[in-house]
């Protein structure tokens, strides 16, 4: 499991919007509107814990959904080489 | 429904507007000569207030926009700025200001930070100071767009460099690109100019030859490649010319459905571009922007597919691409409802491939070209 911790990049905002009934990314002169599952993730994400501790947190949220680990780090990954977040 | 006599099945839904750009002002120490800003723009000196302008931005977050661009003009010269700003915070927006740097400093870019603004955009003219400032039209740019962007970096924002190019710098491509480098920008916005506002006017002595294009680009991919290679995070981003496209822009990704633009003196419009068109747009002073947004006939011209000639009408692609850009039609072929002439089905796209040829050609130099600033702008509007 790992023990790197997921931080959102200087300049990126993460919230939710009512009109758009998803959870936002925001940039510079951008925006990504989330699906839930990158939504619950990213709302984990606080530059303070780790993937592992985010992972724990998500299984216990959602009980139904199985082992989370290998969609989570997927997920953090593709965020990383999208250069929305930091993994150290 | 049963029963039910809806006759707007054929509509399109119209969500809100995501997108807030509000032009603080026209005023600006620059006098770019590819200035999006209308070509009589000194006629519009009245501004709206603070509470206007505040008025619109809680209007505008409550109807969904969640990006909002401070530009003009020069923003800076709008004493209220540092009040907007807290306003746009608080009001939940990602707040960006596009600048010129001019009238920036260290005090200033902090200030701003810790009321809660996102991004500064510095915009660039070129890579060295006598080009960048022989088309600002100003003396001391430079030396102040350095200092400004190094102060960007230490308050830590994302850096946004902006260059527009054209053919004066168009060849700086690698040069820009290093220069950014060593600023530690986080985005390089290389946007070759589009010909609008001053642009049109001085088209021809901006516009890139096909040649040009082709080896700024090769240039660009290959310092993208070096970087990515490099592991760099600096992202490249490079707009190419509508001129050179066979297929139109989907151009605000749709006519009033995404964007909103508040100009200095409260025209609401569809995009920065539209006060060109003659249309009628509202302004806020007089209207709600909700209804402004989903009732006024000017936000309303263009929505959906209905008001489309030929060739965009039977067109399989109209979807995708909405017939391209109203204002580019417009100047072009006289007429805004016509297909946009950069598609190479539309009648008028002849207009397109003379003006790649003129490119080619083309020999005026800096000192030919029309500058934005007021006295050029009577001009346009001086009986």
């Amino acid at each position: 499991m790992s023990v790197q911790v997921p931080r959102l990049r200087p300049g990126f905002r993460f919230q939710w919007e009512p009109a758009q009934n998803a959870h936002v990314l925001l940039y510079p002169e951008g925006m990504v509107r989330l699906n839930d599952s990158a939504g619950a993730i990213l709302a984990e994400v606080d530059g303070q814990r780790t993937v592992e501790a985010i992972v724990a947190t998500l299984e216990q949220r959602f009980p139904d959904a199985g082992p989370l680990a290998d969609d989570v780090m997927h997920f953090l990954q593709d965020a990383e080489q999208q250069h929305w977040i930091t993994l150290s | 429904m049963t029963g039910s006599t809806d006759t707007s099945a054929q509509a399109p839904e119209i969500g809100p507007p995501l997108w807030l750009l509000a032009e603080l002002t026209y005023r600006c120490p620059l006098q770019c000569p590819y200035c999006s800003n209308p070509l009589d723009y000194a006629q519009n000196e009245q501004e709206l207030s603070t509470e206007q302008w505040v008025s619109v931005l809680r209007q505008g977050r409550e109807m969904g926009a969640a990006q909002l661009g401070f530009s003009g003009g020069e923003p800076l010269v709008r004493q209220d700025l540092p009040d907007l700003i807290a306003e746009a915070r608080q009001l939940g927006y990602y707040s960006n200001l596009i600048t010129s740097g001019l009238g920036l400093n260290e005090h200033k870019v902090r200030a701003f930070r810790d009321a809660g603004l996102d991004h500064i955009q510095v915009s660039f003219q070129a890579s060295d100071p006598e080009l960048n400032n022989a088309v600002a039209g100003s003396r001391k740019a430079f030396e102040q767009k350095l200092a400004m962007a190094r102060a960007v970096k230490e308050a830590g924002y994302p850096m946004v460099l902006n260059f527009v190019i054209h053919r004066h710098n168009i060849h700086q491509m690698t040069d820009i690109i290093d220069l950014c480098e060593r600023l530690g920008a986080d985005y390089v916005e290389l946007a070759t100019c589009q010909y609008y506002g001053w642009a049109f006017k001085n088209r021809e002595g901006l516009m890139p030859s096909k040649a040009q294009l082709v080896k700024a680009e090769a240039e660009v991919n290959q310092r993208r490649q070096q970087l990515a290679d490099a592991g760099s995070a600096m992202k490249l981003i490079f707009v190419t010319p509508d001129y050179y496209e066979e297929r139109p822009k989907a151009c605000m990704n749709g006519w009033g459905s995404l964007f909103l633009t508040v100009a200095p003196d409260g025209t609401a419009l569809p995009c920065h571009s539209a006060r060109l068109l003659p249309i009628e747009f509202p302004n806020v002073r007089e209207q709600s922007l909700q209804s402004i947004w989903y009732d006024s006939p000017g936000f309303n011209h263009y929505r959906g597919d209905s008001w489309m000639p030929e060739p965009c009408r039977s067109c399989d692609e109209k979807g995708k691409d909405f017939g391209g850009c109203r204002c580019q039609a417009y100047l072009l072929t006289g007429n805004a409802d016509n297909a946009d002439p950069v598609c190479s089905k539309s009648p008028s796209h002849d207009r397109i491939l003379a003006a790649r040829r003129a490119a080619d050609h083309a020999t005026a130099g800096l000192e030919d070209l029309s500058y934005r600033n007021p006295a050029n702008s009577r001009l346009f509007f001086r009986s």
